[in-house]
């Protein structure tokens, strides 16, 4: 049997978790205040996933970046390709929250949403 | 002049929420007086994720955060007004402030609501010698260029302090092609979230250096690189520690600041400890009918517990302008018998509130403070003059995280003499 110690990152508590593993098999998770934090750290030592925001270039609105985030949690080799992805972009305004901006991005299964509203001007 | 019944100066998270809470509480006459081109404050520049798991149950960004409460602005008709710069505040409530439209007006108030955050410690404090060469920025300046004008403010950087926003651009400037060689933090311990320790640096192998700070800055027009150096435990550097890293950007992460000077102006008493008013169980200031909440109050590390503090200002703002012409009127601290103080001492640095009428409090109050120190498997007490009354085992505080302990009005009012609370740590 082995621990591992890990912080939970969901929310600003920090919860410090301690994970029994019995080789890549988790046993038991600890120190958690949350379900959140049983399911991070079961993912954290397998596939450990992460949400991405990032911003993409608007034209014709009353800003000229809008944030976007992942739908979806995605895995942290993919962060790199998701954001370089996103370089490719440009919208044009108007855009909405939740607006779905770029399908299954690199790959991942998870589409990417604008966070932030952008009026045309 | 015009007349409202409250006017909240300020349209961040603070602000919409007590305007918010104000409103659900029966007041009609509400005005948001917001400096910015857009409500939201700056939550609008805080792109990142975690925001929301306390207030919608669900995690947000920050324009999403925002955008939840704008809505709820819209949907409940309150007025606000936008460009606006509030230039004065007085104590009989007149305020002063100017736009392009209107040019310079005064607006009277039965109460007010401050809500206008707080800003960053620029370099100025900071006493860096060297030069002045372009390539500085506080952190959340970083922030508003990237995340909001599109502009990388520079490829090779260092930061200084390992506040939550220079965590958070450490990772940001990263994803944007920066290279972020190091964070150097002038106290043995981080200042930020832990959450943030992990997500920001370690998932992207950028070194946190403790103990270390900026002992000299080079490059004349732009920055050409930084030398730090270890610190010994009075923060002095140590000498043949030097290390000089190159880099075209630094930036400052080193504090925030509650932005009071309208408070002040005003007379509003503050506390030296958190730069933010003096507040009883209301959220009230020494001047009647004038709350805070907020980051001008005290700098937060979660915008959940913002707007649970501006939903109790907003609904005491209400509460003070309903009782109006009631000549024993619940929000007045004359004739009434004296508060019970609440002390900081033994590793709490301040608590909010610091006073307490108990026959006007909540059921519950939430009192909120933070910790000078990293102190590891200890008790956070509270002691009802003499007697221990609240113990709560807490594996690990630091100052980059606060804490709270949450009082209850049946637990008081079982102490009809009590004069002082005192909350402390106590090592196990």
């Amino acid at each position: 049997m082995e621990e591992r110690n890990l912080i939970c990152i969901n929310c600003p508590m920090g919860c410090a978790l301690a994970v029994t593993m019995n080789g890549t098999e988790v046993v038991k998770v600890s120190g958690n205040t949350c379900k959140r934090g049983d399911i991070y750290a079961r993912k954290e030592v397998t596939n450990p996933t992460r949400i991405v925001t990032s911003t993409i270039r608007v034209t014709g609105g009353d800003e000229s970046m809008v944030s976007v985030k992942t739908k979806e949690d995605i895995p942290k080799g993919k962060i790199m390709d998701c954001v370089k992805a996103l370089k490719e972009v440009t919208l044009n305004a108007p855009v909405c929250i939740g607006e779905v901006i770029l399908e299954n991005v690199a790959d991942t299964g998870t589409d990417i949403v604008a966070t932030k509203n952008v009026r045309a001007v | 002049m015009k007349n409202y019944d409250i006017v909240i100066i300020g349209g961040g998270p603070a602000g919409l929420a007590a305007a918010v809470s104000a409103k659900e509480n029966g007041i009609e006459s509400i005005l948001i007086l917001e400096r910015d081109k857009e409500l939201g404050g700056i939550l609008n520049q805080c792109i990142h994720n975690g925001f929301g798991l306390h207030t919608f149950k669900e995690e947000l960004t920050g324009p999403e955060y925002a955008g939840r409460f704008i809505e709820q602005v819209n949907e409940l008709q309150i007025e606000y007004k936008l460009h606006t710069m509030v230039m004065d505040i007085r104590a009989d409530k007149v305020i002063t402030a100017m736009n392009r439209e209107e040019g310079l007006f005064e607006i009277q108030a039965k109460a007010v609501i401050l809500a206008m955050g707080c800003r960053e410690r620029p370099r100025g404090a900071l006493n860096i010698p060297g030069y002045r060469p372009a390539g500085i920025f506080s952190a959340g300046t970083a922030q508003r260029l990237v995340n909001m004008e599109g502009y990388l403010p520079g490829r090779e950087v260092v930061i200084l302090g390992s506040g939550d926003i220079g965590l958070i651009m450490a990772r940001r400037m990263t994803l944007e092609g920066a290279k972020v060689k190091v964070v150097a933090e002038l106290m043995p311990y981080s200042g930020g979230l832990k959450r943030n320790i992990v997500q920001c640096l370690d998932d992207y192998g950028i070194p946190l250096k403790l103990s270390h700070t900026v002992v000299d800055i080079q490059g004349k027009e732009r920055l050409e690189g930084v030398t730090l150096a270890e610190v010994d435990g009075k923060g002095k550097p140590i000498s043949g520690t030097e290390e000089f890293y190159s880099c075209d950007t630094l930036l400052l992460s080193v504090g925030l600041i509650p932005e009071n000077e309208l408070s002040g102006g005003m007379g509003v008493e503050l506390n030296p400890v958190t730069s933010g008013p003096r507040v009883n169980e209301s959220l009230e200031t020494n001047i009647e009918g004038v709350f805070a909440c907020g980051n001008v109050l005290h700098v937060h590390d979660l915008v959940d517990f913002v707007s649970e503090e501006a939903k109790a200002a907003g609904k005491n703002a209400a509460m003070y302008v309903k009782s109006e012409g009631i000549t024993d009127r619940p929000a007045s601290d004359k004739g009434k018998k004296p508060c019970v103080r609440l002390k900081a001492t033994d590793g709490v640095r301040y608590t909010v509130p610091e006073t307490i009428h108990v026959d006007r409090m909540a059921d519950t109050l939430t009192v909120r403070f933070r910790v000078g120190g990293v102190y590891q498997n200890c008790f956070i007490s509270a002691y009802f003059d003499d007697e221990r009354v609240i113990h709560k085992k807490r594996p690990v505080v630091a100052p980059g995280e606060m804490e709270e302990i949450k009082l209850t009005k049946e637990q008081l009012e079982k102490y009809p003499d009590l004069e002082m609370i005192t909350v402390k740590i106590e090592e196990a």
